[in-house]
């Protein structure tokens, strides 16, 4: 066999590795963002439990806000290119105006931290968790579309 | 054979004039055009204006003041682009010199003050339904709102529904005359069916259409494809929410917070956003009523 066919047969099996390779990383990129917002869900969950009248625990307050952060830290990292297709809720806006949907985070995570530092009973929960929460909605009305 | 095509000639002329007298706009009556017409509270139409959600669509693009009303912003739909139009009190490019009455044909005969059909992507089959007093109140309130200058492009809508004249066909078929109104919206039972079929205007995005974009009753609430393409508006019937006490219906409505901890997104967060300007009991009286609400009885 002459070089250029070998050539030509390794260069498509390296084409086929590499969109197996990026099918995966899509894949594995909506799997990783729908459980840390699965977990912000959770979170948030409890919070809001308190906001409407259950009882105050700094603890799970305190755990909430560190999910959040997490998550704000990694999720601009978890929609490549070949996310926007499959089994997501993400809108194409998130892939055109990115410089928006990658601040959002940034915001999320900074007022997580300083909420964070600033709750320390309830009456001071009451008055800074609703900031922290508003983030939410705005971010969902522009990049999520749910087919529930 | 003279006679014969004279004949067709008659019909097809006769024809024509029916579906031009069948689909011609209809003014608001002069009962109601007198009844908008005293001076309302503009205190109250502030209410009114939010759960109206107004600004949902009506706000200029760019820019988060609920009251800029200068429309312009994309509305996406199967049959084309709307742009709302400018509805601040602007006397040249608003509604500045409309009159009550003609602001009251517009809301709830879908009919412009030149007379011409709206396009029911402004939900007048909602608003139509709305009580004279609210009426007067939001047209109230609509004149504290800044005057914003500039107008919104034109609607860029495709064959047939570029002809503004097909609206009286669809009128025909699902807006036949005025919408009932309740006889007194104000008791609290009925208070919540006033405002999901009224001015809150649920249904137009929670109840599915038909291909030629009426609401299929039988579904009503049960929800539907978002018009923008990608999404569903949920099930908001009491079996949809079967999980949901009334209170955790009320606090979504003006939070956003669902009993699961999401937050509500899509158009649904303008809503929120606007539902938190309301009194609580009449989230209290929406949530009862959806909570009891059955489509088909």
């Amino acid at each position: 066999m002459n070089r250029m066919g070998w050539g030509s047969t390794a260069f498509a099996a390296m084409a086929f590795a590499a969109s197996v390779a990026l099918a995966a990383s899509g894949a594995d990129a909506i799997k990783e963002r729908r459980a840390l917002m699965k977990e912000n869900g959770e979170a948030t969950k409890a919070v809001v439990g308190m906001l409407k009248g259950a009882p105050f625990d700094l603890a799970a307050v305190q755990k909430a806000l560190k999910t959040y952060e997490n998550a704000a830290a990694k999720m601009p990292g978890l929609f490549p290119a070949d996310s926007e297709k499959g089994d997501t809720h993400a809108l194409p806006a998130v892939w055109t105006d990115t410089a928006d949907f990658d601040a959002r985070f940034k915001k999320f995570g900074a007022d997580s931290a300083a909420a964070l530092t600033a709750i320390t009973d309830d009456a001071s929960f009451k008055a800074n968790m609703p900031g922290v929460l508003k983030n939410c909605g705005g971010c969902h009305e522009k990049f999520r579309a749910k087919d529930n | 054979m003279r006679i014969a095509l004279a004949v067709v000639a008659v019909i097809a002329a006769a024809s024509a004039a029916a579906i031009w007298l069948f689909t011609a706009p209809r003014p608001l009556d002069p009962e109601t055009a007198r009844a908008v017409s005293t001076p309302g509270d503009a205190k109250a139409g502030r209410i009114v204006f939010f759960l109206a959600g107004c600004d949902s669509c009506h706000t200029s693009p760019g820019q988060d003041d609920p009251l800029r009303l200068g429309g312009g912003q994309e509305l996406k739909t199967p049959f084309g682009s709307f742009y709302p139009p400018n509805i601040s009190p602007d006397r040249a490019d608003g509604i500045g010199a409309w009159s009550a009455a003609d602001f009251a044909g517009a809301l709830l005969a879908g009919v412009s003050p030149a007379g011409r059909h709206l396009y029911p992507a402004f939900p007048y089959p909602s608003y139509s339904r709305m009580s004279e007093k609210d009426v007067r109140d939001l047209w109230a309130f609509m004149q504290t709102t800044p005057p914003v200058a500039g107008r919104a492009p034109p609607d860029s809508l495709s064959f047939p529904f570029s002809i503004r004249r097909a609206v009286g066909f669809w009128k025909l078929l699902y807006f036949p005359e005025r919408m009932p109104r309740l006889a007194d919206p104000s008791g609290a039972e009925a208070r919540g069916r006033y405002l999901v079929e009224g001015p809150g205007h649920c249904g137009e995005c929670h109840t599915p259409r038909s291909f030629l974009g009426g609401p299929i009753a039988a579904r009503a609430l049960t929800g539907a494809p978002l018009p923008e393409g990608k999404g569903k508006s949920p099930d908001i019937t009491a079996k949809g929410l079967a999980d949901w006490s009334e209170d955790d219906v009320a606090y979504a409505l003006s939070t956003g917070f669902t009993p699961t901890g999401d937050s509500l997104g899509g158009p649904m967060a303008a809503v929120v956003r606007n539902l938190a300007q309301v009194p609580k009991e009449d989230l209290a009286a929406i949530a009862h009523f959806l909570k009891t609400f059955k489509p088909d009885g």
